[in-house]
């Protein structure tokens, strides 16, 4: 039987990187993350799966650490909060420019700069836009529950072997603290040098009875192969976009307004709809699982059938011009959100839609 | 049923890890749970305070703006947390941080000197299991072996023989409420 276990989203991460069989985790100790690191030297598990975990001197030091593990097509990781992940972003792009499978878990608080260490969703921009130079994006996954933390190691993973373009696990500093109940995904076993052989001809591993050798590199001098190298860039992201869209919809079957909030945000707004259902007022949610690629379709879909819209975040407004986009003008899309680590708690969600639409007060 | 909860004081006191157990003895018991602390600065000093989820549905939002129960340990914590206890509700206090006691007269208020009890039991750390068997007893969330089982579960080996003397100050507790 599998075993429940109660943890925090950043153990459950940790874990499940030792569960899939990661090769190797490079970071550096920051809050509101710091216990990604802290589980996985508690668990040493160098000395069961050979897993290498190392916290490196930086955050620029770590991701290039994983951009050379991911070049050798091992299953490669590293994870920090928002500030560190702005360090890595010049990494992060030469991963994307490279076509190199990698995992980047950010788990955001409130900034700009140092900011604080409270929760926030304010690198949404970052995450799904590309937060390095270069037109590049990254598969954008958003966790809600310390569930989903421990299943989008696995998910996140596959598909960015699948795709050969690194994937971010975007959670924010409530789901990377709180606890709840989880169960594990079950040990596999680490890939052999020779399965990575296999499954990655791309990969720098040695020539084994190649004629040639694997070059690993974003840089291309000439030109038109440098276009052709971003032509092949989107067509991959076309792929991922048409492939791998994930949401979830609660209560939109007879919803007159539409909340759209991702993360554990999401989770708050769905006790504000129920507690609005309990009052009579239909209001239904869409949880983007993926920010990006972005249900475009569901949104638009759904645009077609509510009377409006409400974007809630813990930023100044970012998801919203995605939603925006793909509602076009059919409805009106209000903002609510709160910045640099506050939370709202349901009832202000709900002050918030009965402000923005009056007809519900 | 659900009960949601928020136990607040000053960091030391053990409201974390009060409501840790708590949680564990929900997941014990097969409930679903939610624990989510305001971390941060607060552990060193400041105000600390957790908010406890159990339910036997799903929990949506793990954040809240009113609560069943409150376990409050220091006035800041009465100040911010008093009016946000939902009227029927429950709140618990221990008098010795408390100058000026709480007004609401819609709910239930319970002093729990849980202080002098600790005193009693000659053994401070005993403070925050005190409180916690003042709330189990006052409210019947999870049964007190449900507790024991989450002790035993989460406590690392080299800690178990402090079991008896956990399961005492819950015992204590739940009689100064009875």
């Amino acid at each position: 039987m599998e075993e429940v276990k109660l943890m925090k989203g950043n153990e459950a991460i940790a874990h499940a990187a030792i569960r899939y069989g990661v090769d190797g985790y490079f970071g550096y100790p920051i809050t509101p993350q710091s216990e990604v690191l802290e589980t996985l030297e508690e668990e040493m598990p160098w000395e069961t799966t050979g897993m290498v975990v190392l916290q490196a001197e930086s955050e620029v030091a770590a991701i290039n650490m994983v951009y050379g593990g991911a070049a050798s097509g091992k299953a490669v990781m590293t994870s920090s909060s928002s500030p560190g992940v702005s360090l890595k972003q010049e990494g992060i792009s030469y991963i994307a420019a490279s076509e190199l499978p990698a995992l980047i878990v950010n788990v955001m608080r409130g900034g700009p700069g140092l900011g604080t260490i409270q929760p926030s969703q304010a690198d949404y921009f970052q995450a799904t836009k590309g937060g390095g130079h270069g037109d590049y994006h990254l598969i954008v996954l958003s966790p809600a529950t310390v569930q989903e933390m421990a299943d989008f190691v696995a998910l996140g993973f596959d598909l960015a072997f699948k795709y050969r373009t690194p994937a971010m696990i975007l959670a924010d500093g409530i789901v990377g603290q709180m606890m709840e109940k989880v169960v594990l995904p079950p040990f596999r076993k680490r890939r052999t040098d020779a399965e990575i052989a296999e499954q990655c001809p791309w990969a720098v591993t040695g020539k084994h009875g190649r004629g040639h050798r694997n070059v690993i590199t974003s840089l291309e001098m000439d030109s038109p192969k440098m276009e052709e190298n971003n032509h092949r860039f989107q067509r991959t992201y076309a792929e991922i976009e048409a492939n791998e869209v994930r949401y979830q919809e609660y209560y939109t079957d007879d919803a007159e307004y539409l909340i759209v909030a991702f993360g554990s945000v999401a989770r708050i707004c769905l006790k504000a709809i129920e507690d609005a259902r309990a009052a009579g007022i239909r209001i239904g949610l869409l949880r983007p699982i993926t920010l990006w690629p972005f249900p475009k379709k569901a949104i638009s879909d759904l645009a077609g059938r509510v009377k409006g819209m409400l974007v809630v975040e813990l930023n100044a407004g970012q998801m919203i011009e995605d939603v925006r986009l793909a509602v076009d003008g059919r409805v009106p899309v209000y903002h609510f959100g709160r910045m640099g680590g506050m939370i709202p708690n349901p009832a202000e969600v709900l002050d918030a839609l009965k402000t923005d639409f009056p007809e519900l007060k | 049923m659900k009960e949601e909860i928020i136990i607040a004081g000053f960091g030391g006191q053990g409201v974390l890890s009060m409501g840790k157990i708590l949680a564990y003895a929900g997941l014990m018991n097969d409930m679903e749970v939610t624990w989510m602390p305001a971390y941060g600065p607060e552990q060193r000093g400041g105000t600390a305070n957790v908010t406890v989820i159990l339910s036997d549905s799903p929990i949506s939002s793990p954040v809240l703006d009113a609560y069943d129960t409150a376990v409050i340990l220091n006035q800041q914590s009465l100040d911010k947390f008093e009016s946000k206890v939902k009227p029927g509700g429950t709140l618990i206090y221990d008098p010795s941080g408390i100058h000026h006691l709480p007004t609401r007269t819609d709910i239930t208020v319970v002093s729990v000197d849980a202080m002098q009890a600790s005193i009693e039991l000659q053994n401070s750390k005993t403070y925050n299991m005190i409180l916690l068997g003042a709330l189990l007893g006052l409210r019947h969330v999870v049964p007190v072996d449900a507790v024991i089982k989450g002790l035993r579960k989460t406590l690392p080996e080299r800690h178990h023989h402090l079991i008896p003397l956990n399961e005492q100050a819950i015992e204590k507790g739940m009689s100064l409420v009875r």
